[in-house]
């Protein structure tokens, strides 16, 4: 199957070309890095994870919610999401190989990577984290694979991936829950000590995975004759509504707890976040530009008639995606950090060559995307009923 | 057997296969002096028996373990006296131990290392954080 | 050939197994000779703590005195490489309010507020550090209590550094050779880019007879190291007649640094 990646018109390889002018100046920073090591980054002694982790949690939830479709169509047999499996399953395997660069990248001693695999250490929450990750990855290659090329042959996949299947559901749920267990145990970070993180971040990553999905199915059906479908869109646009507000509601109880107990270290990073304090306040501009995105995503997908219009359903994807990526793929690493153990505030701002690795990094991931889609579809088309 | 896309395997293998074999086109055509590690630091020639501290034949190949397992001791375990086979005791250090002995480290362990093809400072890496003896050249 | 590929990655499977469980066989496969021994000098006990006079070191001690950082740093080949971002430090001082965070009072006796006060790494009974680390670099020795690291494991993940409530630990962010500012000891090693370090508590010293070296080069007495399960020993003795503070105990981590104030 991997020949359909090789065939395209012009624009898929101009695509891929500037895909992979990204990737080589990421790279050439990465060099750069792994050279001078970290101190090319803005990360410090106090703030010692940031933009790179911040990427990999993001990342995380967005490969987690590929069960947002998943589960409904072979759980509840939701048929319309039958097309748009695949483009699901792919887009976790893309994201997964993101969460694992952003973790390499992030590494000081990026040769030792497999002392984690020597010495495993099953008190270690990262442990897990990388356990579950590459399960994940590999599920998904298993699953998205077979069921690809049963369909290509006209068949029924074979027996073997439907427990695959079953077992990718729980799992997914699993890899943005032993994520959040690596911030929620944490004693003394105050904004992370907190029961309902893996809640959080599992609504959040409901609410940004599908919103990039319809995203990409706007693509795909605008570049391809593949039409994932619109009912498909549809459900998809209603799961989101239903995960943006509960994400909003445990933002809100969050926000209450710390306030009404008044307990200075629960108030604090929350405070840092939307209003400064100590007279630092460098994440203040985009903590509420995703309260904006935020409501302006909940007011398009709420209404039905801006959620069901094409137009406007873009918007409140791009809203929801963004608005996410920022409270969870900026704020929510960050403030954890901040104030620091001994109460100061030292704030954290990434620099030019770690901005570089890490859209390095995205490009990959786009890149890894661009040519599993272009297979799917290729496939889809292929076998789609001639009009 | 049929091949697929026979042309692509065959470059992609010729690729790989030199790639793979970059080390050994990199040192062809050098003259490499076999290594002729030196003795004569001011501790080792004050020694009446000129001993390491395992027999020559094992400490010339099995160095590395013995270093290796002197880390573990020390850094993990707490223990740092080593008996020898032959009783004598040592600090387990690589520091402080064998390279007191072996005082002149660039006409020792890298005339070896070099040879042996570990590129001299960056393997074996210990000297990032080592200190290396002080030689006067 | 139409098996060929399966067999070829089942075949591939086994030996790469097979090279996996090579360093298993070699650990079974060695002589079980006892070759390593504790030194004979070595101050020993159960469980090592510290106790940190604050107000001998501020009555007795000169104003600004460093010597227990400077001691420590020299000993340890710490460098200085001048920035707040990328601080090393295995002991340093700190502000009352902002070592013991939320203790603030405004009418405290002595202003505690605004004074220094010496912070290091804990060695916690129970350490978050220890718990989060994905390869045991940091670990806690079960006979002392010391909460060491080894560098030679060591991934550079920092996953101890947002574990430690205490911010006890540096992350080398650079190579730290050429900001060793102090005349470099050579009987210990340096660290290199990419690994976190932190106090040992002197470990390498107690194994030669030594007091750690902060508390040897306080003038004034104002630290003092020991061993908590002896009931004979100075700290034991201090903690049963001085009323002792210890850093965040909320978080069940149980420091073994104790302040007199
Ligand atoms: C007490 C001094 C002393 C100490 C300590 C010592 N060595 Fe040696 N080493 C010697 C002497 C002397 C020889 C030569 C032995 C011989 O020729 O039989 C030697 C030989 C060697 C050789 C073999 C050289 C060759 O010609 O093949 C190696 C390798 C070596 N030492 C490594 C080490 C290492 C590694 C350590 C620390 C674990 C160490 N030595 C500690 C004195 C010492
Ligand atoms: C007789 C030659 C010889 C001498 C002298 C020698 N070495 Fe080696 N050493 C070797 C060889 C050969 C290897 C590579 C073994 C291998 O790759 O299996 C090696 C490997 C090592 C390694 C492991 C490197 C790795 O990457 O795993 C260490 C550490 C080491 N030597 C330390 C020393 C030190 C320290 C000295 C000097 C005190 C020294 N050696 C002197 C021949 C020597
Ligand atoms: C990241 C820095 C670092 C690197 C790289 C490193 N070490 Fe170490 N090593 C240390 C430190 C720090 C200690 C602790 C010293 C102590 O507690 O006395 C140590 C201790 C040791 C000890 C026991 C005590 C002593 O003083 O020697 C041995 C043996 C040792 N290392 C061997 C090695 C070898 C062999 C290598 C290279 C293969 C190596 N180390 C690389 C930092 C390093």
């Amino acid at each position: 199957m991997l020949e359909r990646a090789l065939t395209g018109d012009k624009r898929y390889y101009r695509w891929l070309m500037f895909l992979l002018v990204l990737m080589g100046l990421g790279f050439a920073s990465y060099l750069y890095q792994f050279n001078k090591g970290l101190t090319i980054t803005g990360l410090s002694r106090d703030v010692s994870w940031g933009f790179y982790i911040a990427q990999f949690t993001f990342l995380v939830g967005v490969a987690a919610s590929a069960v947002m479709v998943v589960l409904p169509y072979y759980l509840h047999n939701v048929k319309v999401f039958g097309k748009i499996t695949i483009l699901g399953e792919f887009l976790a395997i893309a994201s997964v190989t993101m969460c694992l660069l952003f973790i390499i990248v992030d590494l000081g001693k990026p040769m030792r990577l497999l002392n984690v695999l020597l010495y495993p250490t099953p008190n270690s929450i990262l442990f897990w984290d990388m356990v579950v990750l590459n399960g994940y990855l590999f599920l998904n290659l298993l699953i998205g694979w077979n069921v690809l090329e049963a369909e290509r042959k006209g068949v029924h996949y074979p027996n073997w991936v439907k427990p695959l299947i079953y077992i990718s559901i729980p799992w997914a749920v699993s890899i943005h829950t032993v994520t959040a267990f690596l911030y929620a145990g944490l004693p003394g970070r105050h904004y992370w000590l907190t029961a309902i993180m893996a809640a959080r971040f599992l609504a959040s990553a409901f609410a940004s995975g599908p919103a990039l999905l319809i995203l990409l199915a706007f693509l795909v059906k605008k570049y391809t004759k593949f039409d994932p479908g619109k009912e498909a869109i549809d459900k998809l646009s209603q799961i989101i509504t239903y995960a943006m507000i509960i994400s909003l509601f445990f933002v809100g109880l969050e926000v209450f707890t710390a306030f009404y107990s008044n307990i200075p270290s629960h108030m604090e990073a929350i405070e840092y976040l939307f209003f400064g304090i100590h007279g630092h306040g460098r994440l203040v501009p985009f903590m509420w530009l995703f309260l904006i995105l935020a409501i302006v995503a909940l007011v398009l997908l709420i209404n039905p008639n801006t959620r069901k219009q094409e137009k406007t359903l873009k918007i409140a994807c791009l809203a929801t995606f963004f608005s996410m990526w920022l409270e969870k793929g900026l704020g929510l690493v960050i403030a954890g950090f901040i104030p620091n153990p001994f109460n100061e505030v030292r704030e954290y701002a990434p620099t030019i060559p770690e901005l570089m690795i890490a859209i390095g990094v995205w490009a990959t991931g786009f890149f890894v995307l661009t040519i599993l889609y272009k297979i799917a579809t290729s496939v889809k088309e292929e076998t789609a009923p001639s009009i | 057997m049929k091949i697929y896309d026979a042309r692509y395997v065959l470059i992609g293998l010729a690729i790989f296969v030199g790639l793979f074999t970059i080390p050994f086109w990199y040192n062809m055509g050098r003259a490499v002096p076999p290594p002729d590690p030196k003795l004569d630091t001011p501790v080792i020639q004050q020694m009446a028996v000129k001993q390491c501290v395992l027999p020559l034949a094992e400490i010339r190949t099995g160095h590395m373990q013995l270093l290796n397992d002197w880390r573990t001791w020390v850094v993990r375990d707490g223990l740092r006296t080593y008996v020898a086979a032959d009783g004598k005791t040592y600090n387990m250090s690589l520091q402080n131990t064998c390279m007191d002995c072996h005082s002149n480290k660039t006409q020792f362990c890298d005339q070896c290392h070099i040879y042996a093809g570990l590129e001299a400072g960056t393997v074996p890496y210990c000297w990032t954080c080592h200190i290396a003896p002080k030689e006067n050249q | 050939m139409e098996t060929s590929r399966r067999n070829f990655l089942k075949i591939s499977g086994v030996c790469a197994l097979g090279l996996t469980a090579l360093p298993v066989a070699d650990v079974f496969g060695e002589s079980d000779l006892p070759k390593a021994i504790k030194n004979p000098q070595a101050l020993t006990g159960q469980h090592w703590a510290m106790v940190v006079d604050m107000k001998k070191c501020w009555e007795k001690g000169k104003e600004g005195c460093k010597d227990c950082i400077l001691a420590c740093h020299a000993v340890h080949n710490v460098p200085d490489i001048g920035s707040i971002k990328e601080e090393i430090k295995w002991i340093w001082t700190n502000h009352y309010e902002n070592v013991f965070p939320g203790q603030e009072n405004e009418y405290n006796v002595k202003n505690l507020e605004g004074r220094p006060f010496i912070a290091l790494c804990n060695h916690c009974t129970n350490p978050p550090c220890v718990r989060v680390c994905p390869t045991q670099a940091t670990f806690k020795r079960p006979e002392d209590g010391i909460v060491m690291m080894d560098f030679h494991r060591c991934i550079g993940c920092r996953y101890c550094m947002a574990g430690c409530p205490y911010g006890a630990r540096s992350f080398n962010w650079r190579d730290p050779r050429p900001f060793i500012k102090t005349e470099l000891n050579m009987r210990f090693p340096t660290r290199e880019r990419g690994v976190v370090e932190k106090c040992n508590f002197c470990a390498e010293r107690l194994a030669e007879g030594l007091l750690p070296a902060c508390v040897e080069a306080c003038k004034v007495g104002a630290l003092s190291f020991g061993d908590l399960a002896d009931p004979n020993s100075v700290v034991r003795k201090l903690l049963a007649s001085h009323f002792t503070m210890r850093r965040k105990p909320e978080l069940g981590t149980q420091p073994n640094v104790y302040y007199i104030v």
